[in-house]
Parts: C-alpha cells; structure tokens; sequence
C-alpha cells in the first residue's frame, strides 16, 4: 500500500520533535562504518562476479573529428584480447544530472579531447590495458574547434536574467560603490573512489554494478542508451566512494560495460583510470564575473549586479548556475544580473560540489570585503545590514532564514574583532597574520521519493529504497528517522540502499537526498503508525512507540501478530517551492598567514556556523560541513583545471597535478550548527548540508589574505605567484 | 626464490604476469578488496599497505619484487568482530564519509604512529635527532600522503590522536 503526500503548505506541528524513542539528530555512529573502517563494504568494482572479463577504455587525441577507422586486428592477435567495442550505442559524456535520458552517443564522432571511443576487452587487466594502449586509430580531424570561453560569441541564459530599477545610475550616485570582476578556475570533482561497473546479463536482463549517485535517474538513462525497457534493468550502487556531481548521471564506463558483456557473453568490468575520471566525465566550469555593488553612507546596498560567464560543450544544457544565490542572498532595488554560456571543444562542463554557489559566493563575497572596506564598515555588520526582509527580486517571504544567527554565533565563537580594519597589523617571523568572513548561501532543493518501510513480525524494521549513500549518511539518518516514528533503536533498522529493485528515491546530488528521502520514509512510517493505532484503538498522533512498546505496554510483536506490516511512501514537493524562497545559510570565519616572502598561504584556523533545519546526526551533519570547509580550502589556494590552448585537453588529469587539499592543508575546523525547524522546506523540517559548507568559504579565506597581508586577489586560486604579484612592497 | 608472499599471515604463490601491481594482486586475484585504487599512480594513498612494517603504496610496485614479504592489508590489522585501536576510533569519530581512502588512512595510520615511536623525523619535527611525539602537526605531515576527498582530515586525526594518546 502506497501513501502519497504532497506538500502544498508549511508544516510545523514538528511531529518528529513529539515522537518518544529519542535518537533522530542524536549523534551516533554510521550504522555502516564498521563495515568501511574494515575494508569489508564492497564498491561497485569489487563484487566477486564469477568469469569476469577485464575492459579498458580507449580514449580520442583529437579535440574534434571523427573516427575513420580502428585497426582492430591488430590488438584482438594480442595475448588474452576478447573484443574491440565500438558500438554506435557507447556513449561519449556522462549524462548530466536528473537528465533522465542517454547522453551524447556515437564514439565515432569526436567533439573532445579525450572522450571515449572504444573499449578493449581482455582477459585480465593487465592485457586489456597494454591492447588498449597499441590500438591504431585514423581520424579525419575538424581544426574549427573553438576552445577560449572569452574568443567565442557567448548565449545568453535569459532565465536567469534580471533586470531592476537602474543599476548604472545607482552606481554613478551611490556614496559607496564597487565594481570588480573576478575569475575562477575549473574544478573536479575527484572523488577517491574511480568510476567503475561490472555489467552481466541474464538473457534479456542486465544488471550493473556501478558507481552512481541517483539510481532513479541512472536506470532512465541506461536502458535509453541500451534502447530497454527499464524493467529488464538493474542497477546497484550499495556503496559510492564519493560523489560530488561526477556520478549523478551514467558514465561512459556503465553503457560500454553493459555493451561489453553482450557482445562477449560473460560479466564484463570497466573501472576508469584516474586520467579518464579527469578527462572524461565533468569539469566545472571556469568562471568570469562582473560584480557591482552600490551602497548609501551607511552601506546598505541600492545596487546589487552580478554577471557571470562559464563554458560548456555545444549542445549541453547545463551552464554552472554563478547566480543561484545571488538572486535573493542581499538587498538592493536596483539589480542587474546575467548569465552568459560559451561553446567550446573542452571536455563536458557539469555539476561538481555546490554548481553555482561554490563559485559564484566566494567572488561575491569576496566583493562584498571590498565594499565594506570603501564604506568603513565592519564585515560582519554588513552583511546584518543587507539581509533582505523578503526576495528581493521575487517578492517572495523565506521559509526560513538563519544568516543573521549564523554571522553573530559564528564572530561569537570565533573570537571575531570587529570595528575597523586594516591590513598588515600582525606579523610572526616571516608570516602576515589575519583574519577574514564571508557569508554562506545555498538554495534548497527538494525532490520526489518513495521508499518502503517493513515492520517485521520480530519488531525489527527494514527501509527499502534505491537511493544512494555517497558518504553523505544517508543509511544512518534513515535509521534514526525510522527508529523515531516507530519507537526502536537505529539497530534495530536495517536500511537497504542502492538498489533498483527497491522503491525509487530521489538520489544524492543538490544537497536534496536528506530532506528528499528522509520525508518519504516519514510518510511510510506515519502510514505503518495509522494501522499500528488503528489496531490499538488510538489515533496516529496519540500513539506513543519506545523500545519496541506502545505506551499501553503493548510490544510491536504482538500487535503483528506474526506478520509483516510494510507501507511505502511517495513524497512528492508540491506547490509550497512557489510560494517561498527557500535556502541554507550560514558564515565562515577563517584567519590564515601569508609568507611575505613566497606568498605562500596557510590556513591557521577556521570555522563555520550554519542553518540549514532540522539536524538528523549531529555527526554526520557536521562531518559535512568540515567537507565543504575543506573544499573551500582548496577553492581558495591550490585548486585549478588547466586546459592545453592548443587542443583544449585537460592537462593537469591527476591527483598530483590537480591540488585537492591534503592533511597538512587543513587546520583543526569548527562547526557551529544553528538548529532550526524550516516547515516550508519538507516535511521533516529539514534541509540539506552537503554543499552549504563550502558555498563562500574562499572568500572567507580570501578576505583574510587581504587582512594579513594588504594583497587583494580577484582570482582564485590564490596561489604564491599571485598573492606575491599583489602584495603591496 | 621462493616464489611465493605472505599476506596477513597466510602464504600465496606470486601472479605469473610480472605486469600485476602489488595492488591489483592483492585485489583481485587474492580478492582482498579492502585495499583501494585510487589513482594507480602513488598519488593518492588509498592502496596503502604494510609491507615488512613499513607502509608503501601498493599501485606503486609489482607484485613480483615481493618474492618472501610480509604483507598486512586492512582486512589483516581487524575485523567487524575484533577491530584494532585505530578502526575503532574511526568509527567513533567519524573520520570518513565515503569510505574508500579510510582503509589507506588506517594502513597509514597504524605504520606511520611506529615510525613516531621509532623517532623518525617528519617535516614538521623541530629537529632531526631525538624524540617524536604524535602532535597534530606531525600527523598532519605524515599523512599527508593520504587524501581524502570528502574531506574528513579533521575528524581523521582526532582519531589517530586518541590512539596515539592511548598507547603513549
């Protein structure tokens, strides 16, 4: 039995804050970590599937083209060699997330440096690698391939262009104006785990095990590249080593698998290289931003103008969203805001960590340092000062808004010293010591999701659905949110994830699994809860469950009676998201040093204070946040794609050469988590974490930089030779 | 030559492809999936495991140079039943997300606190001679060798601490 809700209006009777059992938001283990700390989790690659034959992707060195031929004969003499695939079907880009459909196919036709375009399928490993590397392949190259965002024409994304007032004539009269541009660098994803499947059929059926974040999309998009009825598909993903965009759609590796396995009628396994991941999945954007602001004496904004420039292939949808939080974030009646998208041959631009926000805040964020400068403002006080009472382009209320909670508890804990400021006012040895904040946005999303919950006839309970936990917690949070409704410890809650065959859930990606999944299964559960009551003659929400018992004294055991009691439930966002403006917020409060000699920055301490809702595992939730202030870490100083000019290929492909922050990178972080209960944002109260943390982090850090040192960087990273080129003699 | 490894205590005959990478070998003909591929290229530290005591990066070296080693893997140092010290405080403080850099993180981990105990200098000891100890800044540079993307370095070293504490 299904139970369907769609949420049109807010909901705060907070039921879950009047259920007995007492361990949602309480901060216990990962009910899956012993199995992680163990090595005994089994990722996609690592299933021990019988007669498993080896394939290795081969990859274009041309940036646009297409292929001629391929000199198959040539490897299939090779020891061990099976096939050579270069099936129309194979697709050449991982499919853009919730796209729901295949991505771009036909490997003969080339639009980047690096794409797929075939596959060898060996053996072992080891052969497949080495035939892989000895394939000859004829190209006929097309040398119009447009690879400089800033050489080509660029579209207009006119949803997201916004036109108030008038923004010039504002800055030309306002007492305190700024007008900077910055740029920033592409980004990758690189998550630890490589992306990787094994495929094996079953006459008509397939079954992959793959490493993907949004199943319920993923098996629309597979059985559309295999031209299937979704039905015959299964995919599992039980265990993701890490997501952060680049697994939201199918990858390359998943369709040549599936294709693979066909053709040589055994289980095939494709695992990526680490090169591949780079080269062939999804970037994020680089980014060129025109930011304005203009403020009265007192440094309240009448201004506000963001334009942004980023790049993508031709032909794909997605353009990294600069502006997401810029539309409601500050204040300022008279705004001016434009997103603009270059095509270019570089590999696919797509969803890394917080698309939008982790760009588009610490350029913002880093101008509005500036501004409260010009103004002699305090930071902190600025923000207060320009925190909209409504949208201020929408004229919607929000549902929720914790800035204000989040900028004083976070200068709080920190120790900030607000009043003036000025740079260079502390120096150690050959270090500028100083501090710097910015403020933390990151729209809500929501989606919808079903999963289904069992109370089985020994009073344990099972919560079935496809969604995915990519280290984000979400088989933790499910236990605790079913052990709430139902009255029994998360131990007693086996939650099954990743999983086609289980009820479809909405995925990890947009920080929206949490809120998104965690209200399905409240539904299920208040369903279980009706017919609990029903059969104990009070109404749901008198019933009182703790520890297997009703408050009557009645154990769940015997109100089963040897049976199961399962529901599913089907959340499902309703018009409530037209009604509000809906987001996370938060503040990063960050002090670094800055050699005066190499320029080299480090980050001596930071912290980040965030409202995002109801907290479901103060663990989990804060183990998110010290991810996304970390990435903030690498955002600021070391992290950046760097594209050849010639031919547009991804050079720096590795994880020695693409700088993600390492141990010694990251000081002691803290977290401060501002509780609140958003009943406009699910009907769980809750929001998501996964990206808030690092949405404005860099400016924190880059503002701080300023404050050591008086070097005021308008690109990031801010790397030595950088700080060192603008810091005063 | 002896033509075989051990490998948390029991022997194996080495692999006939001399291409096989220690990693590959342990993952795939021994089945030991708890040690990861992270990069293949000694770059990112999720294959790490103990080999004669000292940690090594196992992407990095073919399985056939190891003709009579001892091998520990995360799957050797504990299990769900009985997990070591360092597993344990993991756990308990939530020093990983995903998952997949944690078994390199302990493998390091566990080898990288007896070099401290051996006083062996780090780039951040104050001095090359003398006595290590297991300060944050020392865990930090020595692990720094072992990324974690999701970005749980934090919580990593509040458990290598503790159980550098424990044990000091």
């Amino acid at each position: 039995m299904t139970v369907h809700f769609k949420q049109d209006t807010p909901d705060d009777s907070n039921r879950l804050d009047g259920m007995k059992q007492g361990v949602l938001g309480k901060s216990i283990r990962r009910v899956e970590g012993m199995a992680k700390v163990t090595g005994t989790a089994p990722y996609s690659a690592e299933y021990p599937i019988a007669d498993c034959a080896e394939g290795v992707l081969v990859t274009s060195t041309i940036t646009r083209g297409k292929v001629v031929s391929i000199d198959k004969d040539a490897v299939l003499s090779m020891p061990g060699v099976l096939a050579v695939i270069d099936d129309p079907a194979m697709t050449t880009r991982a499919a853009q997330g919730t796209a729901d459909e295949a991505p771009q196919q036909e490997p003969g036709t080339v639009c980047y440096w690096g794409q797929p375009i075939a596959l060898v399928v060996a053996e072992t490993f080891e052969q497949a690698r080495d035939a892989a590397k000895h394939l000859p392949i004829n190209y006929r190259e097309d040398p119009s391939a447009p690879l400089d965002p800033q050489a080509v024409e660029a579209e207009e994304q006119e949803d997201e262009t916004v036109r108030q007032g008038d923004l010039d004539h504002a800055m030309a009269t306002a007492a305190h104006s700024v007008d900077v541009t910055y740029t920033t660098k592409g980004h990758a994803s690189a998550a630890m785990e490589p992306h990787a499947s094994i495929a094996q059929w079953d006459g008509d059926k397939l079954t992959v095990y793959a490493s993907l974040q949004m199943l319920n999309y993923n098996i629309s998009e597979l059985a559309d590249a295999l031209g299937m009825e979704e039905e015959n598909v299964r995919l599992v993903s039980r265990f993701v080593g890490g997501g952060f965009g680049s697994k939201l759609g199918v990858s390359e590796d998943v369709v040549a698998a599936a294709i693979a396995s066909k053709e040589v009628g055994r289980p095939v396994r494709v695992v990526m290289s680490r090169q591949q991941v780079f080269q062939c999945v999804m970037r994020r954007s680089e980014t060129t931003q025109h930011l304005r602001l203009a403020a009265d004496e007192n440094g309240k904004l009448i201004g506000f103008g963001h334009h942004a420039l980023v790049s993508n292939l031709p032909g794909e949808t997605f353009a990294e969203p600069v502006l997401q939080s810029s539309h409601f974030l500050y204040g300022g009646e008279n705004r001016d805001l434009m997103l603009e998208v270059a095509r270019i041959h570089r590999m696919t631009a797509g969803s890394v960590r917080a698309p939008g926000e982790a760009v588009g805040m610490p350029a913002l964020e880093g101008a509005m340092d500036v501004l409260a400068e010009k103004a002699g403002i305090d930071p902190v006080e600025l923000r207060l000062k320009n925190i909209p009472e409504e949208d201020p382009e929408e004229g919607l209320p929000f549902s929720s808004h914790k800035l204000a909670e989040c900028l004083r508890q976070g200068a709080d804990a920190f120790g900030w010293d607000s009043g003036p400021r000025s740079p260079r006012h502390t120096c150690e040895g050959e270090w500028w010591v100083g501090t710097g904040m910015a403020s933390a946005a990151r729209v809500h999303n929501i989606a919808e999701a079903k999963s289904r919950v069992t109370l089985k006839a020994d009073g344990s309970a099972v919560v079935e659905t496809d969604m995915t936990d990519i280290g984000t917690g979400t088989y933790t949070i499910l236990a605790q949110l079913a052990g709430e409704m139902l009255g029994l410890e998360p131990a007693q809650v086996l939650v099954e994830l990743g999983d086609t065959k289980n009820p479809r859930g909405p995925g990890s990606g947009g920080s929206w699994g949490a809120a998104s999944i965690g209200s399905a299964v409240y539904i299920a559960c208040k369903a279980v809860r009706e017919e609990l009551g029903q059969r104990l003659g009070v109404g749901e929400t008198e019933l009182e469950l703790k520890d297997g018992k009703a408050a009557s004294g009645e154990s769940l055991v015997s109100l089963l009676d040897g049976n199961d009691l399962s529901r599913e439930g089907h959340y499902e966002p309703g018009d409530i998201k037209d009604d509000f403006t809906a987001s996370g917020f938060g503040a990063f409060f960050a002090q670094v040093r800055v050699n005066r000699f190499t320029g080299e920055t480090r980050v001596d301490r930071m912290l980040g204070a965030f409202g995002f809702g109801r907290v479901l595992n103060h663990k989990t939730a804060r183990s998110q946040c010290l991810g996304g202030i970390t990435w903030s870490i690498g955002v600021a100083l070391t992290e950046a794609l760097e594209f050849d000019p010639r031919d547009g290929h991804l050079v720096n492909c590795d994880l020695a050469e693409y700088h993600v922050p390492v141990h010694r990178d990251v000081p002691d972080l803290e977290v401060v988590l501002v509780e609140e209960r958003d009943p406009a944002a699910s009907p769980i109260q809750a929001k998501g974490i996964g990206e808030l943390g690092m949405c404005g982090g860099a400016a924190a850090i880059a503002n701080a930089i300023y404050n050591a040192c008086g070097a005021r960087i308008f690109d990031y990273p801010m790397t030595p030779d950088r700080v060192l080129a603008a810091m005063p003699d | 030559m002896t033509d075989t490894i051990s490998v948390n205590g029991q022997q194996h005959t080495l692999p006939s492809d001399p291409r096989t990478s220690l990693l590959d070998f342990l993952r795939h003909d021994l089945g030991l999936t708890g040690t990861k591929k992270g990069c293949d290229h000694g770059q990112c530290g999720a294959c790490t495991v103990i080999v004669n005591g000292i940690r090594i990066n196992s992407c990095l070296t073919l399985a056939a140079m190891h003709d009579g080693d001892e091998v520990t893997t995360i799957e050797g140092l504990g299990t769900p039943d009985n997990p070591s010290a360092l597993q344990k405080a993991f756990l308990e403080h939530d020093g990983f997300q995903c998952g997949y850099c944690t078994p390199g993180q302990i493998c390091s981990a566990t080898a990288m606190l007896q070099e401290i105990a051996n006083n062996w200098p780090s780039d951040a000891s104050e001095s090359l001679e003398g006595e290590m100890a297991a300060t944050g800044e020392e865990i930090r540079e020595r692990m720094s060798g072992n990324l974690c993307r999701c970005g749980a370095y934090a919580n990593i070293v509040a458990a290598i601490s503790e159980v550098a504490e424990e044990s000091a």
